[in-house]
């Protein structure tokens, strides 16, 4: 590296997911080469990135409105909530056009290892939602890893005494999956969750 | 990292035709910065192979290599740096293993750049060690267990485990993520006021995983405990000359799926976690689950327990085990695994040595045997390859 200035960012952009020395080192490097066309206007979106964008009061979705667009719609259903882990997760389900009610971030996980516990989480906003909002149905749609699945049965736990239909999704087969790639985990919770096929 | 060439002609000799339990046999093997091996080159067929040597010689340092190639982590559980060579940053084991009709190419190691363990497959890098087990099996015997039945409950269920997961491929993950969540209890029960509906989220996930394991390891205890009875097998295996042994587990979620289904086991289980929060929280423990468990082994022929036999018997006690345990797999799986020896034979008399040696040539199992003594090994002259292993460095007899 010829800089302090160089090395300086490409030791930051390193800090980010999915990116190593190797690939920040060419990432300063395009945007040294592309300083018109890329690098500006790449600081000035960050600028009003970080100037507007905020964490949704009431779900923790990320927007430049609070309540976010998702919160503030009419269109969507009122009554059913999908809680999950992170935004990139929302993201996912709003890239699959497939859900058309309301989300709840959670932003983590529960972990008495990692001292996370439901007060980190916004357990308790999300059940003040539930019981003020009349919400019919909660979607918890979090993660099938040890601390994804002890957060499910904690929300589940706690939804236990309020008139409210609690579900999860599905864990199995990817949709175009072939049985031969999967591991065992997910062909024994695909088998669990078999379904009558009707004709 | 390099893989050998594979020579397909070899799947037309004797001793690797496929049948219901082929043996696997390591037929190629490379270390490069193993242990006190800096370079090995090894090529062996499906008959035992015995090495001897002085102590230290790095007669253990190949039946380790061995055991990496199978999913887990070795005879030694060792961490990647202790297998590096002193004054290396990284090390390899590649072989060519023949298992049922194919030859399949697999590497283990680890780059200096990371602390994963790289394991390669035909040369394509695999993410899960349990690939492994689709075409690799080995089990073993080591003087570090020698002493098994006299250790800890804690030991005798790391043993048990180790047996359940060569054939349940989910029992790893199972214990993995029941540990994680006994720690998870700990810490939570060690707060002033812990949150209850945490408490049982936590126990309703201890009970899932907890019932899952004690059942895998039931079903496997009952079905060794039928191979080393007698029970007819599903091909025409040799009788252990070991003598029998009858295995039970002992602990309150054993019991109760003796007498109750799971569900029913899971449910009791829950509440038994729960009633247990406040003595847990003082003592820092969970005082209910398959943690608890212990393995009960019992001589079958003078009905004792193996704790009250002497060495000599429960070495032969443990012995007839592994051996049934290798008989098991290959009636599951249609493979007989590779069994590692290590030190075994030096502890057993004349007629069980020879005992030993007619019914590993009868099983088919490649069999890896270490010694200091070459003698001992006397009566397997021409049905056995012979290594004399010298500063890790290997002299074919």
């Amino acid at each position: 590296m010829s800089t302090a200035e160089i090395d300086q960012l490409a030791r930051l952009l390193a800090k980010l997911p999915g990116l190593g020395a190797r690939s920040s080192r060419r990432a300063v490097l395009a945007l040294l080469k592309r300083r018109e066309t890329l690098g500006e206007p790449l600081v000035r979106a960050l600028r009003e990135a970080f100037d507007k964008v905020r964490a949704c009061g009431v779900c923790g979705n990320l927007d430049s409105i609070d309540p976010c667009g998702i919160c503030a719609s009419q269109r969507r259903d009122r009554q059913t909530i999908l809680v999950c882990e992170e935004v990139e997760d929302l993201w996912a389900m709003e890239r699959a056009q497939s859900y058309g009610g309301l989300y709840h971030v959670l932003g983590g996980k529960l972990s008495a290892i990692d001292a996370v516990g439901p007060e980190d989480l916004g357990i308790d906003r999300l059940m003040a939602r539930i019981q003020a909002d009349d919400v019919k149905e909660v979607i918890l749609a979090l993660g099938a890893t040890v601390d994804g699945q002890t957060t499910a049965h904690y929300i589940a736990e706690r939804l236990a005494g309020l008139a409210v239909n609690v579900s999860r999704l599905g864990h199995g087969v990817p949709v175009g999956g072939e049985l031969n790639y999967l591991d065992e985990g997910t062909l024994q919770a695909a088998l669990r969750a078999r379904q009558k096929l009707t004709l | 990292m390099a893989t050998f060439a594979v020579n397909r002609a070899d799947l037309t000799q004797p001793g690797i035709q496929a049948n219901r339990s082929s043996p696997i046999a390591i037929r190629q093997m490379r270390l490069r910065d193993f242990r006190n091996y800096r370079r090995l080159d090894i090529e062996t067929d499906s008959r035992p192979i015995i090495l001897t040597g002085d102590n230290g010689a790095g007669k253990t340092n190949l039946l380790e290599a061995i055991s990496l190639l199978a999913p887990g982590r070795g005879i030694r559980r060792a961490s990647l740096s202790e297998l590096t060579r002193e004054g290396g940053h990284t090390w390899a084991v590649t072989a060519t293993i023949a298992s049922g009709k194919e030859l399949v190419g697999v590497t283990t190691g680890r780059r200096s750049d990371s602390e994963r363990r790289l394991i390669e497959i035909e040369g394509v890098a695999t993410r899960s060690q349990s690939e492994l087990a689709a075409f690799m099996g080995a089990t073993w015997l080591t003087p570090a267990q020698d002493r098994l039945f006299m250790d800890s409950p804690a030991a005798r269920r790391r043993f048990l485990d180790r047996l359940v997961l060569a054939i349940d491929n989910g029992h790893a993950r199972r214990v993995a993520s029941y540990e994680r969540t006994l720690r998870e209890r700990v810490l939570l029960l060690r707060q002033a006021r812990p949150d209850p509906h945490w408490l049982r989220a936590i126990e309703q996930r201890l009970a899932e995983e907890g019932i899952a394991i004690a059942a895998a390891r039931r079903e496997l205890v009952q079905a060794l405990d039928g191979v080393l009875a007698g029970a007819p097998s599903g091909d025409s295996a040799p009788m252990s000359p070991f003598p029998a042994a009858h295995l039970a587990l002992e602990g309150g979620v054993d019991a109760m799926l003796e007498s109750m289904p799971a569900v029913r086991a899971e449910a009791l289980l829950i509440e038994q976690l729960a009633d247990a929060r406040q003595a847990d929280s003082l003592q820092g423990g969970t005082s209910h689950g398959p943690h608890r468990s212990d393995l009960r082994v019992i001589d079958a022929e003078s009905g004792r327990e193996a704790t009250a036999c002497s060495t000599g018997r429960q070495k032969s006690l443990l012995l007839g085990i592994v051996l049934a345990e290798a008989r098991l797999r290959a009636d599951r799986q249609g493979q007989l695994p590779i069994i590692l020896l290590d030190e075994v034979v030096a502890h057993l008399d004349e007629r069980r040595r020879i005992q030993l040696f007619d019914y590993l040539v009868a099983l088919g199992a490649q069999t890896w045997l270490t010694g200091t003594d070459e003698p001992n090994f006397a009566p397997l002259k021409g049905a056995a390859q012979f290594f004399h292993v010298q500063d890790a460095v290997l002299i074919r007899r």
